[in-house]
């Protein structure tokens, strides 16, 4: 028999305190798929996508209803479409296309891969991919695209970032009518990992298995609720509260990602070890800093707050599972966390201090709302921010900035459920195109020589 | 198969009797009873085997919590094994 003080936290973790399985994505490799044109790749790919995750969601509603767990999203993640498509790049949408459709035709909510991995260089087939993406996105409607433009062993590929910069404005400006919505399903990483589980920037890496179950874990709300019953205790011990709260969370993941992975014959990849939140009240990952003492997130503190968070989670979670991965750690996506949006809405939190976040957590800057008028090259500037801070620390960081077509400083653009909302926040002036125009290689630091 | 059932809810009366009359008649086996009082509230816990029960797991949680509305009060069926992940090494 177990303890009923066990029993009834678990029920209320999940019944009033937002815990939940965020989701459980399956990676599908799409390697075995080339054909000799886009079309016939395309219909291949439909085929083995609806075929291999036919039984996705059902299984994970089933499990949800055995385990009393609320299983949020079911997702897919397939191998970079650069890759499928590199003999007839200028074909890509289609498979794109296709991939939506079996999205629609799955019921999962994202599909992520449309994406390419351009870290150390492009590749002829691999700059005509990137062209197609603004358009892709505007078209479908479930596809999620990323790019890694740098690493920590390549260094950062400059002529990508650059593109980049006009790829998320083409992009913005081709789904002006719903505040850019595009750059919302478009990731640009440094150090991408190729078993994320969450989205936008879910890819299924070449060195996985064929089919292959990650589960993302949650559960701000949990932690928050933790903290509140030792208001006075010091920093050792709330971290020490964080990590066995993470412990459980985690094991739930744990749970369900072996029995989903067996259920639908697939390998148990990882189990994402992030505190994801939600745009719902009582799921923030802002409001756990709040909560350690800070009177508004992106007040000074707010780095060592997350940095000991984010330490807490990962190592709480690694205890509680046998294969961690993805991007464990704790998010801060600005227009799907409450207590971020507020904060940014009053104006308490800026650019910069989210820019000193990502130094310290996973990921980097995330669905955050610039004006719409912010050049291409400054976007592309706060792109080569990021890689360079992943690059230097051997850590993921991304930007999913939204340059919101019309809006200015004082705007707000919304995108509705997990997506949110987001006031339009401000970028710094001076102008960086010369410093990007320059492209080339940002070599890999000195301490990537590690052999 | 190992199961919980749990019961939550404000009132009290009768509560044991209904919930475990109505587990005999599925042939569900009830191995251990406990309950507790958190403020207001009234939660009780029953370890059950499923191994001989007239009933697959799905419809018996539906079927439970149906009767759940019926006598007001919160009854889920979740699998033990939530519970083992989440609190033991």
């Amino acid at each position: 028999m177990f303890n009923k003080t066990d029993v009834l936290e678990t029920i209320e973790m999940i019944e009033k305190e937002h815990l939940d399985i965020r989701t459980v994505t399956m990676g599908i490799s799409l390697l075995s798929c080339i054909r000799a044109d886009g079309a016939s790749t395309a219909q291949a790919v439909y085929d083995c996508v609806t075929k291999r995750a036919q039984n996705l969601v059902k299984t994970a509603e089933n499990l949800s209803r055995e385990y009393g767990i609320p299983i949020v999203n079911k997702r897919v993640s397939v191998t970079p479409v650069s890759l499928v498509t590199a003999a007839f790049p200028e074909k890509s949408a289609l498979v794109g296309k296709a991939l939506d459709r079996a999205a629609r035709e799955l019921g999962i909510d994202f599909l992520g891969g449309y994406s390419a991995l351009v870290h150390k260089g492009t590749a002829d087939y691999e700059e005509k991919f990137l062209a197609t993406i603004p358009e892709v996105l505007a078209e479908t409607e479930r596809l999620c695209s990323s790019v890694n433009v740098g690493s920590s062993r390549s260094g950062i590929n400059m002529d990508a970032v650059g593109q980049m910069g006009r790829i998320v404005k083409q992009t913005a400006a081709l789904t002006a009518a719903r505040d850019g919505l595009g750059c919302a399903k478009l990731v640009v990483f440094c150090n991408a990992v190729e078993d994320n589980p969450f989205m936008a920037g879910a890819f299924h890496g070449i060195g996985e298995a064929d089919t292959v179950i990650n589960v993302g874990v949650s559960g701000p709300g949990v932690v928050q609720h933790a903290l509140k019953f030792v208001p006075d205790a010091d920093l050792t011990d709330a971290a020490e509260l964080i990590k066995r709260t993470a412990f459980k969370i985690t094991r739930a993941g744990q749970l369900i990602a072996k029995e989903a992975a067996s259920r639908l014959g697939a390998r148990f990849g990882i189990v994402d070890l992030s505190l994801a939140p939600t745009p719902a009240r009582g799921d923030s990952v802002a409001h756990i800093l709040e909560e350690l003492g800070l009177e508004v997130v992106g007040c000074h503190g707010t780095t060592a707050a997350l940095a000991m968070l984010n330490d807490a989670v990962k190592k709480g979670g690694v205890m509680a599972s046998s294969r961690v991965g993805g991007l464990s750690g704790a998010f801060i996506p600005v227009s799907e966390d409450i207590g971020m949006i507020e904060s940014a809405t009053a104006g308490k939190i800026s650019l910069d201090k989210l820019e000193a976040m990502t130094c310290v957590c996973s990921v980097g800057l995330d669905m955050i709302a610039i004006p719409g008028d912010t050049p291409d090259a400054t976007i592309s500037a706060i792109i080569a921010d990021e890689a360079a801070i992943g690059m230097i620390n051997n850590k993921t960081t991304a930007v999913r900035v939204i340059p919101a077509p019309g809006k200015s400083v004082g705007d707000e653009v919304s995108f509705g459920g997990l997506l949110g909302r987001a006031p339009v926040m401000p970028v710094h002036g001076g102008d960086a195109s010369k410093f990007i125009g320059r492209g080339g290689l940002i070599p890999a630091p000195i301490h990537s020589f590690k052999n | 198969m190992r199961a919980v059932v749990t019961v939550t809810g404000s009132d009290r009366r009768g509560i044991i009797a209904k919930v475990s009359n109505f587990l005999f008649e599925r042939n569900v086996n009830i191995e251990d009873i406990s309950q507790t009082v958190l403020g207001e509230q009234f939660a009780m816990i029953m370890m059950v085997d499923m191994g001989e029960s007239s009933r697959d797991f799905a419809a018996l949680a539906e079927e439970l919590e149906e009767k759940g509305k019926e006598i007001g009060m919160a009854v889920r069926l979740q699998h033990a094994a939530i519970f083992d992940a989440m609190h033991n090494v």
